[in-house]
């Protein structure tokens, strides 16, 4: 068995970025330890919780259950790179602020990668197709209303 | 956790995957979407030593329609199949709405088809329609390529006829002609959780009777079955009500399924009543 570091290449929040892993590194260690993009959080590791969730090549993805290695070449997007270059919150983070979309705000990196992803894809998912994607995510504090309502409101503002 | 230590190869043709598998057997797994390998590599349920990477193979992310069969390719993603499109006739809307099931949205795009029969949990809604349809597996390895039946391939739970020399490189699929009316009903506590039962069915109808009935169940024992007793019922009568209740009945009646932490048995047994009468409504298109 090998615990032999190997060069990735990745393209993370648009910039390229060149890392030394173990085969055995899923993508989410990897973007915190040798990205020092703590922005992405690990729940269960097991994906379950999705609170790892990052956008490979524009899908929402659990990075708990992909290897670094695995990402060569990959386009990945985490919550670091959601707000605009000049820090304006992207109209999701913002609902989420107005809406109470979050109280501990562990799960709420995954949640906002999770609705990027469905809404870049498909900007006029209607209250069901968001309600089913969101439930991908496990939350336990906001009972989930808020977090609905937030996706709601930034997708209308989004289309407008 | 972590996983534990493996060599990794990203195989860059089947050649050469096939060829360490030869080398290595059971010490090499092979990995396409990883969406069940790696959450028990993490738990360490799983430990291989090498990893064979299929996901830059090429050819394998193929959906090939011919006259009468589809092969799903080994990098086939599950949303793919749900979005549709590319499977005609009833074959397709099945693919489809079993997808729909599979999983979460971010589970979908990254796990593979064939993954998930490969993996063999008799309660994922590929094995079902696996054995619903009498798929056909194909297995690769250095010695050739076989086609193995979905009674053979079913072993038990997690468990299949694959040798460990062995890549599952396509599922072949019966395409089903336009008098088939496929239904599909599963039941668990939340949607994107396993299911606790689940019911697919594939009846043809010609002149008011049902012609031919299949009819496969998940989650009642160890690997995917088919319920021959409901079939037998359907199998001459009109379609309807009536008949629904007599096959799901029937299904009940002829499983024996075990109790765990979601219920007791007669919790299944009531669960195959309520899904197969459900699937073949919704066949119908009444549900």
């Amino acid at each position: 068995m090998s615990s032999q570091e190997r060069p990735v290449t990745l393209e993370v929040n648009g910039d390229p970025v060149r890392v030394f892993v173990e085969a055995r590194k899923t993508l989410a260690d990897t973007l915190r330890e040798d990205c020092g993009l703590t922005g992405t959080h690990l729940g269960c590791e097991q994906g379950v919780c999705g609170a790892c969730t990052v956008l490979i090549d524009g899908d929402p993805v659990r990075s708990c259950l992909m290897f670094a290695v695995q990402a060569e070449g990959s386009e990945i997007r985490t919550i670091e790179g959601l707000e605009s270059a000049d820090g304006t919150l992207h109209p999701l983070q913002q609902s989420f602020w107005d809406h109470h979309g979050l109280q501990c705000g562990f799960c709420t990196p995954g949640f906002l990668m999770l609705a990027a992803g469905v809404l870049e894809k498909d900007p006029n998912a209607d209250e069901e197709t968001l309600r089913e994607a969101l439930s991908s995510n496990l939350c336990r504090c906001t009972g989930y209303q808020n977090i609905l309502k937030s996706v709601l409101a930034a997708a209308e503002k989004l289309r407008s | 956790m972590k996983p534990a230590s493996f060599d990794y190869v990203s195989a860059s043709s089947i050649d050469q995957a096939v060829s360490v598998l030869s080398e290595l057997g059971d010490e090499a797994k092979v990995i396409a979407g990883g969406q069940s390998l790696v959450a028990m590599m993490n738990f360490r349920l799983a430990r291989p030593a090498t990893l064979v990477d299929i996901n830059r193979v090429p050819g394998l992310d193929v959906i090939d329609v011919g006259a009468d069969s589809v092969a799903v390719g080994a990098l086939v993603r599950h949303r793919r199949l749900e979005l549709g499109g590319e499977v005609p006739g009833p074959l397709g809307d099945l693919l489809a709405e079993a997808g729909h099931h599979v999983g979460h949205l971010p589970i979908r795009t990254r796990g593979t088809f064939c993954g998930s029969i490969a993996h063999a949990d008799p309660a994922s809604e590929w094995c079902v329609l696996a054995a619903l349809l009498d798929a056909r597996m194909e297995a690769t390895s250095t010695r050739g390529t076989r086609l193995i039946p979905a009674e053979e391939f079913f072993v038990t739970v997690f468990t299949t006829a694959l040798e460990p020399d062995e890549i599952l490189t396509a599922v072949h699929l019966p395409l089903l002609s336009e008098n088939h009316h496929v239904g599909f009903a599963e039941f668990s506590r939340r949607a994107g959780d396993f299911a606790i039962v689940m019911a697919m069915t594939a009846i043809e109808v010609a002149d008011g009777r049902i012609t031919d009935a299949r009819v496969a169940l998940g989650g009642v024992a160890a690997q995917p079955t088919r319920s021959s007793a409901a079939e037998a019922v359907l199998v001459g009568r009109a379609p309807g009500a009536e008949t629904f209740a007599d096959a799901a009945s029937a299904a009940a009646e002829n499983v024996t399924p075990h109790g765990d932490v979601h219920g007791p048995a007669e919790y299944r047994v009531d669960l195959v009543r309520a899904m197969v009468r459900r699937s073949l409504t919704r066949a119908l298109g009444e549900g």
